[in-house]
């Protein structure tokens, strides 16, 4: 290792406590990282140099007086554009919030400042989350540090590609359909997402309400962990925020999956696949069964309809969350004669065409005489892929596929066709309408060097299990050295 | 052809909680604008609702004390339109469960009572204010506009009736109980010319004895039981008119002029809205439970209608029935008072209603800002019973008690007001007057009762007002027939 950068969280976190590293140099090491990696990468929209070295000196003051604030203490962590900052640019990637500046920090924020992390800035992604690949953010799109000829992944791909490239440790991203797996997959990473409700949505800047999910994106399952202790906890401020005991993650890691029953979705793990996607994943699966799981084929019936369901749903959530970007408040405004021109010009000029797509088919959906063919059909198959999920649990412990059908692609590949892009995400979006927490993995290269993830999905508040099977992932496809050949490169 | 109204009236109260609907700012009337503002009311990006649990608790009284069914589980919609006072561009409102459905108010016109059935209650929220500049302060012509977001997101109730109402005057008398209902809980100020409680009236024709519905029109604007009436009344003779000109109703939403009396068309683009109404997905549902329910419907405090028909009881006359049992007078609590401490209801209300009406008036003060208890009044009463203050100088110890004076005997005592009525005590005065009015006292030994009232007078006039008339007049007449 010839940076600290490249330390694990926990090795960070480690040579933090001992002395042996400030968090000044850490810090500087990482901005250093920034330095070399930005240009080609574009993984930060804001690198808040200032609040970031302050921090870094408060963490240190700490440590000389023998205060270990928490877990992150020193740590710098990269926080996805969408989830707001107070007195730091927050923008969703979108042109209608440039310049803003929020009052408030969001609650998962809010928790890395008392975990003493240390805000590196803000990352990169899909404007307002919508996208798999960062090609639709407002300000340029984010690359990969394993080709940057490739896709980082999305919408949390600046999250993605800074936690890869060595430009934050760990990092916040959210997840609506998969934009915290699938860059992680695409990065070689592990991300994250929890059960709907455990990290509280106060301040992320909502896409589609009833499946936004706010997850960390790391380089172990341990640093995961470590993180989402961090963000997990019920919040008065999100109605929807879980009530109940938040369990020790920590403890499900190293317990193996012996006797651990796991389920392949037959519907996720052949047709559509990429083979060398496909081959690894069944490598995998068969290094877990010779640890002791207990393997068997599921099938999903309704995971065919799943990516439908979320293409009316989510669009039609967007629809409304999107309404307040009207110029009145905050953010761009463009006048016109009257306030109806002047909030049409607004949002016209502010919007990128993704999200107009997906405003207009969640209005669309959403209108009277099409509410029950498109929005109430969607709701039903949404109850059926639930059903699905509770009947499969009902005999396996996690259900496992790849994170993503496709390793990362190149720029321009998909963006003719919205479609092809929708398919990226036709492993991850089932658990976002079923509520469960879901992991990516990385477990190989495929051909061209590109990381392939593998995904476990547990059902809600089944994270406990669902980490000891990735921890055990991890372990028997032995990843941890990997590195992309741009950190190799520059560093 | 004749034709009779149908009437429905829309109410939306603005309650009086001490935060807002899905937010801690303090809901207060009167304040700088935009200085009880968050993140959430402002609608900020990433700020979420959370439902004020207060608020449901007295959307439940509203709608126990209407009569209704109270939903186990009710759930909030996003109702999606652009207006700029609106901070979301939605209104988190109810659609398809609101919390209280199917109940009844029954009202009474002309001595003929009519059951006004509630179609439901629902929960919502309010919006900001536009304040327009220039122009004449209409948006259409205004140079500018300003947004006022203190009133964004104060709990809003909607109360929807039944087509049930056929008069201007029912109109005006269901407002007027429903005013009394929701005074009577202290759920709200209440207030119409502030709009802390509007109404809006849909209003159509048909052919009298038809059972049919007319095309309705939405009339708006109306901030006073009297223009509620008034703009029905008219609005029912510009349909009559339309009709018998061979022309028919549009459907439509019109605004009451109250300056010109009349009601008027507004922009047509309102009517084709669709609010795309769906589930809210950033609030769980509102449950309400048996337990707590029940535990509401306790605590409700008696409604104006028992309490009409208790005062009646009491003896009270008309004019103090509609007053104590209002809900919106101060008087209540101490006329209750008063009787749950004794005192006799007829009295102590016709001292309430003149006496203490007028000093409050006169002096303009609150009711609060005086000493006056319940207490206060049953001892006053008593003392007046006793025959130790005459009917005036009674009326003088309340000035003095709402005055801070003291309490009633205190006040009687040191204002010398305490009444002789001891046959005793007063027989020196009465002779001394007998003696310096000789021929008044010959005429009442010769039998002219008229004169009574003449030597009452001087017997009070040498007693400084502090005789008892009833006993001088009864001593006077003994002295006749001596």
């Amino acid at each position: 290792m010839s940076s600290p950068v490249d330390l694990t969280l926990a090795g960070a976190a480690a040579a933090l406590r001992d002395g042996q590293l400030s968090a000044r140099e850490l810090l500087e090491a990482t901005l250093d990282r920034a330095v070399l990696t930005e240009a080609e990468l574009h993984a930060y929209l804001t690198i808040d140099h200032q609040g970031a070295r302050a921090a870094a000196a408060a963490a240190d003051e700490a440590i000389a007086r023998g205060d270990h604030t928490g877990p992150l203490h020193g740590i710098p962590v990269a926080v996805k554009d969408n989830m707001v900052t107070a007195g730091l640019e927050t923008t969703a990637g979108s042109q209608i919030l440039a310049g803003y500046v929020p009052p408030y920090d969001a609650t998962a924020v809010a928790a890395l400042r008392s975990a003493g992390a240390v805000i590196v800035g803000k990352s990169n992604l899909d404007e307002f989350a919508m996208g798999s690949s960062t090609e639709n953010s407002g300000y340029g799109p984010s690359a990969n540090p394993w080709d940057t000829g490739r896709v980082p992944g999305g919408s949390s791909g600046g999250s993605a590609a800074a936690v890869a490239a060595g430009s934050a440790q760990v990092a916040l991203g959210s997840d609506t359909g998969g934009s915290i797996r699938q860059p992680a997959s695409l990065c070689g990473l592990v991300g994250m997402k929890p059960t709907y409700g455990l990290v509280s949505r106060y301040g992320l800047i909502a896409f589609a309400s009833s499946l936004d999910q706010i997850g960390p994106i790391a380089r172990t399952v341990e640093d995961a962990v470590t993180t989402l202790e961090v963000i997990a906890g019920h919040d008065p401020l999100d109605a929807t925020s879980y009530r109940g005991a938040y369990p020790d993650y920590r403890s499900s890691l190293g317990r193996g999956v012996d006797g651990v029953r796991i389920g392949v979705v037959s519907e996720l793990a052949g047709e559509g696949i990429h083979p060398d996607v496909l081959s690894a994943f069944r490598s995998a699966v068969d290094a877990l069964a010779d640890t002791g799981a207990i393997i068997s084929e599921v099938s999903l019936p309704s995971m065919e309809y799943a990516l439908s369901a979320y293409y009316l749903i989510a669009p039609a959530e967007c629809s409304a969350n999107l309404a307040r970007f009207d110029g009145v408040r905050y953010g761009l405004r463009v006048d016109g004669a009257t306030v109806e021109e002047m909030t049409a010009r607004t949002r016209a000029e502010g919007f990128g065409p993704e999200v107009a797509r997906r405003v207009l088919l969640g209005t669309y959906a959403l209108s009277a005489g099409y509410y029950e063919a498109f929005y109430g059909q969607a709701q039903k198959v949404r109850t059926l892929v639930i059903q699905d999920f509770t009947r499969a649990y009902a005999h396996v412990d996690v259900l496992v596929s790849p994170t993503s059908p496709m390793t990362a692609f190149e720029f321009g590949s998909r963006t003719a066709d919205p479609l092809s892009m929708y398919l990226v995400d036709v492993c991850t979006i089932p658990s976002n309408l079923a509520g469960g927490p879901g992991i990516s993995v990385p477990i190989d290269l495929d051909t061209s060097n590109l990381p392939i993830g593998f995904q476990v999905m547990a059902p809600p508040l089944g994270e406990e299990t669902l980490f000891r099977v990735a921890a055990e992932v991890e372990r028997v496809t032995a990843w941890n050295d990997r590195r992309p050949p741009l950190v190799e490169a520059r560093s | 052809m004749k034709y009779e109204s149908v009437i429905g009236i829309e109410t939306h109260v603005e309650l009086a909680t001490d935060s807002k609907m899905f937010c801690g700012c303090p809901v207060r009337f009167g304040a700088d604008p935009n200085t009880n503002v968050c993140p959430v009311c402002l609608g900020l990006p990433g700020a979420l609702p959370v439902t004020n649990e207060k608020a449901i608790e007295w959307i439940v009284a509203i709608g126990l004390a209407l009569e209704c069914d109270i939903a186990h589980r009710s759930q909030f919609h996003r109702k999606n339109y652009f207006y700029a006072d609106q901070p979301k561009n939605y209104q988190i409102s109810q659609y398809d469960v609101p919390v209280c459905s199917g109940g009844a108010l029954e009202i009474e016109t002309g001595g003929r009572p009519t059951r006004v059935r509630i179609n439901r209650v629902h929960m919502e929220e309010d919006t900001g204010k536009m304040i327009h500049v220039g122009g004449g302060g209409r948006i259409k012509d205004a140079d500018h506009s300003l947004v006022d977001f203190n009133r964004a997101g104060v709990p809003l109730v909607e109360i929807v009736t039944e087509p049930d109402l056929s008069t201007p005057q029912q109109a005006r008398a269901f407002a007027q109980e429903l005013h009394s209902i929701v005074l009577t809980l202290g759920v709200s100020d209440a207030k119409l010319e502030e709009g802390s409680m509007r109404f809006d009236a849909n209003v159509s024709l048909r052919p009298s004895g038809s059972e049919d519905l007319g095309t309705k029109v939405e009339v708006k604007n109306m901030n006073s039981f009297r223009s509620l009436e008034r703009a029905l009344t008219y609005e029912i003779e510009r349909q009559t008119a339309v009709l018998a000109a061979g022309d028919r109703i549009i459907q439509e939403t019109r605004h009451w002029d109250e300056g010109a009396g009349v009601t008027e068309g507004m922009r047509s683009k309102e009517e084709s809205s669709d609010y795309r109404y769906f589930p809210e997905p950033d609030l769980v549902p509102v449950e309400v439970d048996e337990t707590w329910r029940e535990d509401i419907r306790r605590r409700i405090p008696e409604l104006p209608a028992a309490r009409r028909v208790r005062y009646a009881a009491q003896g009270l006359d008309p004019d103090s029935i509609a007053v104590l049992s209002g809900g919106g007078s101060a008087l209540t609590g101490l006329f209750e008072d008063a009787v749950a401490a004794g005192a006799d209801p007829k009295v102590i209300a016709n001292w309430l209603l003149g006496e203490v009406t007028a000093y409050l008036r006169r002096e303009t003060v609150d009711l609060s800002e005086t000493a006056l208890t319940g207490e206060h009044l049953r001892d006053l009463e008593r003392l007046y019973a006793a025959g130790d203050l005459s009917s005036t100088a009674a009326k003088q110890v309340l000035a003095g008690v709402l005055a801070g004076e003291g309490n009633p005997g205190e006040v009687a005592e040191a204002r010398d007001l305490i009444q002789i009525s001891d046959a005793g005590a007063l027989s020196a005065q009465i002779d001394q007057v007998l003696a310096d009015h000789p021929e008044e006292y010959q005429r009442l030994r010769d039998g002219d009762a008229k004169v009574i009232g003449y030597l009452v007078g001087q017997v009070m006039r040498i007693t400084g007002g502090k005789a008892d008339p009833k006993v001088v007049s009864g001593l006077l007449q003994e002295k006749a027939e001596a």
